[in-house]
């Protein structure tokens, strides 16, 4: 700089400037709570009416949660023991804890459904986390089948059987490769279908007598509480991302017959409330399915909420493909890639990157409206909850169950949002 | 022009044989109403080096579009290297996977590293095993320059840096005509020399090569013949020499004067 002259346009640079610190004030705490805080009168002014909310609601909630009260067996004794002060009683979660986990669940067999739960985290770790061995895989493919064998017990060959199903479809998918799309896709749906409703009931019955390998049978009535969230919930999440995906194909598809099946499924789910699907799962099935069949409850509450979940899914995915630029699908295209290829590994992951926050938004919606069963007679954690306080000694309760029942939705709600948002980070590799 | 000033191009190797590539009869094509490709003949030889000029909606992107059916055409016959495009999905994709395209703004995968672009349709296409076509990936990255950059993802890359990708991930599949759509349109000028370059040697080894280009200093230097388009059909077709300056139709003169005059 010092050999600039004002009256020569020439300059060259002789010597660079090495870069310096910014001034204190620009940095660390000092510049975040003046430009966050204290920005104006304003900001001021709200920055201490906030404090003083905070403040107040310490105040008032402090004592409440500070006068905790855990042994206690009933309202009564446990305003004995707070002598008129205010504090919760958290006794009552203590007292009804099996109750709130398992429902009616017989409590000899409640290892059944936590062994369940436990290997529902090993099933879905290869799924959520890149580091774990890709072989667990193998044991995800499995646990559908073992978990609803854990939780409802009876012969292990029905689930079995109905797993033969599948694998049958998946043979199917390999001989038929050399046929027609159409044709293949045609035989892989039917012949396992088929498969469900004629053979696989007379093959449990053949391989029971054969070998009756049986465990206890929990009918699903005994079902309750945060048990039948998680199943709900679980089953509801896991089905409804594949069937949106393949809804948001269909609903792009060339064939008339697929686009218009779709659009229809999707407008209609979406326009109607859940609760009515759910009131026609427990009372109008009745109606139409073949007197004697006694389809399962929970069962009819799963398919409900999955179709209701995916029509959403699919709106949401779609976001994700119309987001896609053209030439993507192009690029693919000109490689020779087929359509099944070049969605699974050029458009489905990318479309589904861009849609993680909505698909997320979308699952833990699904599990918070799992709450909704207790309308149809399901003791879900609510309904154990109103359950609760008309019993005798927890008449008159009221925060502390819905506290509770409120923070493990939000454990399970918030674990779910933040993982997406680790997921979107991984996964950012356009570096825009 | 300056893009190929400095280096010679060496045309011995350009040599036209006389089989048939790509064989396109009284095609027609229509958008909705529009008729944008009206009776377009055109015999393409192996090794002929192909490049098509005109003003923008003329049609020319459309044309190479349709030599691989990312476009249909309506009336007409086209067929590549003896198979003719219906919409029989067999046959589509059989010319898909011989025919190399480079487009305009790349379209790499945004998703996928540099060597997974690469590696992605001679794996799932080709049915390559995975190691084999990492090696053939890596070949073509050094041939176009670039293979420090293979565990990098699309969006590390510089424009030309992504161009010369995407002509590699063309090559992967071995491909025995390759289509080019205006691949240095997107490109900032100091990268279009790099890409002309590639092209250039794709040229120099004989790569049967269709190419929609604005470039007339690469037309000149490596065509052997230019095709000039104007509302949807072919004007004029020479070989560069005389298309450059006897040019014979009105439309023709104006169109080089417009973008050569300057």
């Amino acid at each position: 700089m010092s050999d600039t002259h004002a009256h020569t346009v020439r300059f060259v640079r002789e010597t660079m400037l090495p870069p310096q610190d910014p001034p204190s004030s620009q940095i660390g705490m000092v510049r975040w709570g003046r430009e966050n805080l204290f920005d104006g009168p304003l900001n001021i002014i709200l920055t201490v009416i906030s404090l003083l909310v905070v403040l107040f609601l310490i105040m008032e909630m402090g004592p409440w949660f500070a006068n905790s009260i855990w042994n206690a067996n009933s309202l009564t004794e446990c305003r004995q023991i707070l002598d008129g002060a205010s504090g919760a009683c958290w006794g009552v979660i203590k007292d009804r804890w099996p109750q709130l986990m398992f429902g009616f669940y017989p409590p000899e067999l409640y290892w059944r459904p936590v062994t369940a739960l436990v290997l529902l985290f090993v099933a879905i770790s290869p799924v959520l986390f890149p580091s774990v061995p890709k072989k667990v895989l193998y044991f995800t493919m499995v646990y559908p089948f073992l978990g609803v064998w854990l939780l409802w017990g009876g012969t292990i060959w029905g689930p079995v059987s109905v797993a033969l199903g599948f694998v049958l479809g998946y043979v199917l998918v390999r001989a038929t490769s050399q046929l027609s799309t159409l044709l293949s896709a045609a035989i892989v749906v039917i012949l396992p279908i088929l498969y469900w409703l004629f053979l696989a009931g007379p093959l449990v019955d053949a391989l029971s007598a054969i070998a009756p390998l049986e465990s206890q049978s929990v009918p699903s009535r005994e079902f309750g509480g945060f048990l039948v969230s998680l199943v709900i919930g679980v089953s509801g999440i896991a089905l409804s991302l594949p069937i949106g995906i393949l809804l948001a194909l269909g609903r792009q598809s060339n064939m008339p017959l697929i686009k218009y099946v779709s659009v229809i499924f999707i407008e209609f789910i979406r326009g109607v409330p859940l609760i009515t699907l759910l009131f026609t799962a427990s009372l109008l099935l009745n109606y139409f399915l073949p007197p004697g069949t006694n389809f399962d409850l929970i069962l009819r509450v799963i398919i409900m909420v999955t179709l209701f979940a995916s029509a959403y899914m699919a709106e949401v995915i779609r976001g994700g493909l119309a987001a896609l630029p053209r030439g993507q699908y192009e690029a693919a295209d000109a490689l020779g890639l087929d359509y099944w290829k070049a969605q699974r590994l050029i458009i489905m992951p990318q479309a589904l990157k861009i849609s993680i926050p909505s698909i997320v938004s979308t699952f833990i919606g699904l599990f918070k409206d799992t709450t909704l069963v207790v309308f149809i007679g399901i003791l879900d954690p609510i309904g154990l909850a109103n359950a609760t306080r008309a019993s005798s000694d927890w008449q008159g309760i009221y925060w502390e169950l819905f506290i509770f029942i409120g923070a493990v939705f939000f454990i399970f709600c918030f674990s779910m949002s933040r993982y997406s948002m680790s997921l979107e980070r991984r996964l950012k590799t356009d570096h825009r | 022009m300056e893009a190929t000033q400095d280096r010679s191009v060496n045309r011995a190797q350009m040599q036209v044989s006389d089989e048939v590539a790509i064989q396109i009869t009284n095609m027609n094509k229509w958008y909705g109403s529009f008729h944008v490709l009206r009776d377009i003949d055109l015999t393409v030889n192996r090794g002929e080096r192909i490049v098509i000029a005109g003003p923008s909606g003329s049609g020319k992107s459309t044309l190479i579009r349709c030599i691989n059916r990312l476009e249909e055409h309506q009336a007409g016959q086209i067929i590549v290297d003896g198979t003719e495009l219906s919409s029989d999905l067999k046959n589509i994709d059989k010319v898909r996977s011989e025919v190399g395209m480079v487009f305009q703004h790349f379209n790499l995968f945004p998703h996928l590293t540099i060597l997974e672009n690469l590696t992605l349709a001679p794996i799932w296409v080709r049915k390559t095993p995975k190691r084999e076509a990492e090696e053939t990936a890596m070949y073509f990255l050094e041939k176009v320059k670039i293979p420090e950059q293979a565990n990098k993802y699309p969006g590390q890359l510089s424009g030309g840096q992504q161009q010369r990708v995407a002509i590699a991930r063309s090559l992967c599949m071995k491909p025995r005509i390759m289509l080019f759509d205006e691949p240095t349109s997107a490109l900032d000028p100091e990268m279009i020399k790099e890409v002309l370059d590639t092209m250039i040697q794709l040229a120099e080894e004989g790569m049967t090569m269709l190419c929609v280009t604005h470039e007339m200093g690469f037309a000149q230097a490596v065509a052997n013949r230019v095709i000039f388009m104007d509302q949807g059909q072919i004007v004029e077709q020479n070989e560069p020499y005389e298309f450059f300056n006897n040019p014979q139709s009105e439309r023709t003169k104006l169109f080089l004067s417009q973008i050569l005059g300057h």
